[in-house]
């Protein structure tokens, strides 16, 4: 971390970068492209982290950190990562003196033995080295008649004043610095009201307003982990055109003096702000497998299922709160047996919005390995009974039922399944990226958890307990955290998806 | 053996098998329910240890077996004693399932598993009811669940085309799961997917 401060550089090379950042500054590493291929350096990581790059006698390539040790081959699109084994998206490959390694490197290898916290953000070039605040900004601009909506939604949530001066408009993040995902509009369409959209500085956006502009209205709303600022940019009616409101508002649409907010109230034309998107994630509930006198799996080092999963469950639940603010319920949060209905009781009163039950495999041989993602299966017969509406009788807490839906409590999860299908192939995706999958990583089966589920519902499998290396892996906090991550990256892309799809 | 301790095992055996009848009868008629059966209506229902006349007689039938991998079964084809009835042969199909195996082969029951009684209702749906050392040996994980539940469902459903579905019961009881994963409330039908 100090070497980053020490290489701290501003200075962006030609071509595209890497741009590191951290708490000390930020600093730009080149970026060759192999193909579609991201790759960098490794002698430009080397400074940065810390890194002592050696080649071996036998062509295989050591990175060294804190005595951690990354082995790389030549040609090989593997890692051995503290003798942990990695794929990554392309080979080593050499390019004069330099070993040139894929981006995913970073995320995928170095994050595993490294202190501080890596977060690779591919399509905006970014690694973020520790706890920052980066909120990815996304900039929308839509014409509205006369005047025109800026929407610049914050992601985790990072509030934003405005302040206006002159002949532009100043929103400044309460973040270390900004990772803005779309070119702040290329090509407006009015440029008489607004002229372009800058970055001024690593927390500051500028709007750059045109001759046309008589005024603004800001509001800002929390939209679930997404905080929404809306700047309604006001204009002044030309007499040249005619005027795009009726008579009787006429008096607010007129001129505006300079700059001087607050502004009349918005012409009519002007759609609600809030409403349009609205996050369908609140609440998850995680559910650690076994419990109490279960203790599920056990590995031959002597690792229990029950312990690991508590441990993993925690683990998200605090990685989730924090940086979503979503609520996270446990099924459990101690070690002690929880009946499976109860399980899913606890995710069906309290009206969780997703599902997932964590736990470890066992296999009878012992080199099977890799994590699996299950979703729920119903025999053709039962799926019919369950939209047929038949009893409808759900457990509740203090014993006894009531009759709130009109399906069958066993059967509830058949209405989520192409929900819960979908989160589990993103959640595929971010698990990919960070810890070993087995050859099928998403498999249906008839999992009792997961049945009586009414929300979108996964059971991730991490890993195989009965596997001596795995076993080694699973208890350890970089794949513990990786699991986290995946999941907290998963929900995130999820929950944007619904709120983009409007599906509930 | 006298001939007077002959008459004694043969009218035992008789017995056992009028009371497995007797059960099995029950089991036609009624839905199976969670209660206990009786001790004794239990053990009658054990299979016979020996083969009955016509020994020697066998069927060739896919029994299934861990994958290398371990993510999947793969099926043998291994010879199996003949049934005169579908139940008796879907007992001495899940009594060779079961059965200890050697390496190469790893079977996905546990050992110490023993077969209690097999039961097939007119709609073609199985009982197969085991020992508790199917749950209580089990070592958990749920592809090793899945594994030993479609080894016993699709041992039973992929040689007897009298069989549609299997309902896998432990210690003559309904129960939730084997070991915390896979629902057994309801018989399951074959598939293959878990089938290299």
């Amino acid at each position: 971390m100090l070497a980053l401060a020490a290489a701290l550089s501003s200075q962006t090379p030609p071509g595209p970068s890497l741009t590191l950042l951290s708490r000390e500054g930020r600093r730009a590493i080149p970026i060759t492209l192999a193909g579609a291929q991201e790759m960098v350096a490794l002698d430009d990581l080397a400074a940065p982290f810390q890194l002592a790059v050696r080649e071996e006698a036998l062509g295989a390539i050591t990175v060294t950190y804190k005595g951690k040790t990354i082995l790389l081959t030549p040609d090989q699109a593997l890692a051995s990562v503290s003798g942990r084994l990695v794929s990554l998206p392309a080979p080593t490959a050499r390019i004069g003196s330099r070993w040139l390694v894929p981006v995913e490197f970073v995320s995928r290898a170095l994050s595993l033995v490294y202190d501080a916290r890596l977060e690779l953000r591919k399509p905006s070039r970014l690694v973020i080295v520790g706890d920052l605040r980066v909120p990815r900004v996304t900039v929308r601009y839509d014409p509205l008649g006369a005047s025109g909506r800026l929407t610049v939604d914050a992601t985790p949530r990072a509030l934003a004043s405005v302040t206006q001066e002159a002949d532009h408009l100043t929103i400044r993040f309460e973040a270390d610095t900004l990772d803005v995902t779309n070119p702040p509009l290329a090509e407006p369409t009015s440029r008489d009201l607004l002229q372009r959209v800058r970055i001024v500085d690593p927390a500051t956006l500028v709007v750059d307003v045109g001759p046309r502009f008589a005024g603004f209205r800001a509001t800002s709303q929390p939209v679930d982990t997404t905080e929404r600022l809306v700047i309604d940019l006001l204009g002044q009616t030309e007499t040249t055109t005619p005027p795009a409101v009726p008579p009787d508002a006429a008096a607010p649409a007129a001129p505006l003096p300079g700059a001087a907010p607050p502004p009349p109230p918005p012409p009519p034309e002007l759609p609600p702000a809030f409403g349009q998107t609205t996050s369908a994630i609140h609440t998850i509930a995680v559910d650690p497998g076994h419990g109490g006198d279960d203790a599920g799996a056990r590995g031959p080092g002597g690792a229990v299922e029950k312990d690991l999963t508590l441990s993993l469950a925690r683990r998200v639940k605090g990685v989730i709160e924090a940086r979503l603010g979503l609520r996270v319920l446990l099924t459990r949060d101690d070690d002690r047996s929880v009946p499976i209905d109860e399980r899913t009781a606890i995710a069906n009163n309290n009206k969780a919005d997703l599902f997932i039950s964590l736990h470890a495999n066992a296999s009878l041989r012992k080199a099977t390995s890799g994590a699996t993602i299950f979703t729920a299966a119903f025999e053709r017969e039962a799926a019919a009974n369950a939209t047929a509406g038949g009893a409808d009788r759900v457990p509740t807490f203090g014993g006894g039922a009531r009759d709130i839906e009109l399906v069958l409590w066993d059967l509830a999860q058949t209405r989520h399944l192409d929900r819960s299908a979908a989160f589990a192939g993103v959640l595929e995706q971010q698990m990919r990226e960070r810890v070993p999958l087995a050859a099928q990583a998403i498999d249906r089966a008839a999992l009792r958890v997961l049945e009586s589920a009414n929300m979108p519902a996964v059971l991730i499998e991490i890993g195989y307990l009965t596997n001596p290396d795995q076993e080694t892996l699973l208890k350890s906090d970089a794949f513990q955290v990786a699991v986290a991550q995946s999941l907290y990256e998963a929900i995130v892309r999820f929950r944007d998806s619904m709120s983009a799809g409007g599906t509930r | 053996m006298s001939s007077a301790s002959r008459i004694a095992v043969v009218a035992g055996a008789l017995g056992l098998l009028a009371a497995a009848g007797l059960f099995a009868a029950f089991m036609w008629t009624t839905r199976w329910s969670s209660q206990v059966p009786p001790r004794a209506t239990a053990s009658a229902a054990a299979p016979p240890p020996a083969a009955p006349a016509g020994a020697g007689r066998k069927i060739k039938a896919r029994l299934f077996y861990i994958a290398e991998g371990g993510t999947r079964l793969r099926s043998v084809e291994r010879d199996v004693t003949f049934g005169e009835s579908p139940v008796e042969q879907a007992r001495e199909i899940i009594a060779a399932q079961i059965a200890p195996v050697v390496e190469p082969l790893v079977s996905a029951v546990p050992p110490g598993t023993a077969l209690r009684a097999v039961f097939i209702t007119n709609d073609g749906q199985a009982y197969v009811d085991l020992s508790r050392e199917v749950a209580a040996a089990h070592p958990g994980g749920t592809v090793n669940e899945l594994l030993s539940i479609y080894t016993l469902v699709n041992a039973l459903t992929e040689n007897l085309p009298a069989v549609t579905a299997v309902q896998v019961l432990v210690d003559g009881k309904e129960v939730d799961t084997l070991a915390g994963h896979v629902d057994l409330r309801r018989p399951l039908a074959k598939n293959l997917s878990w089938v290299e």
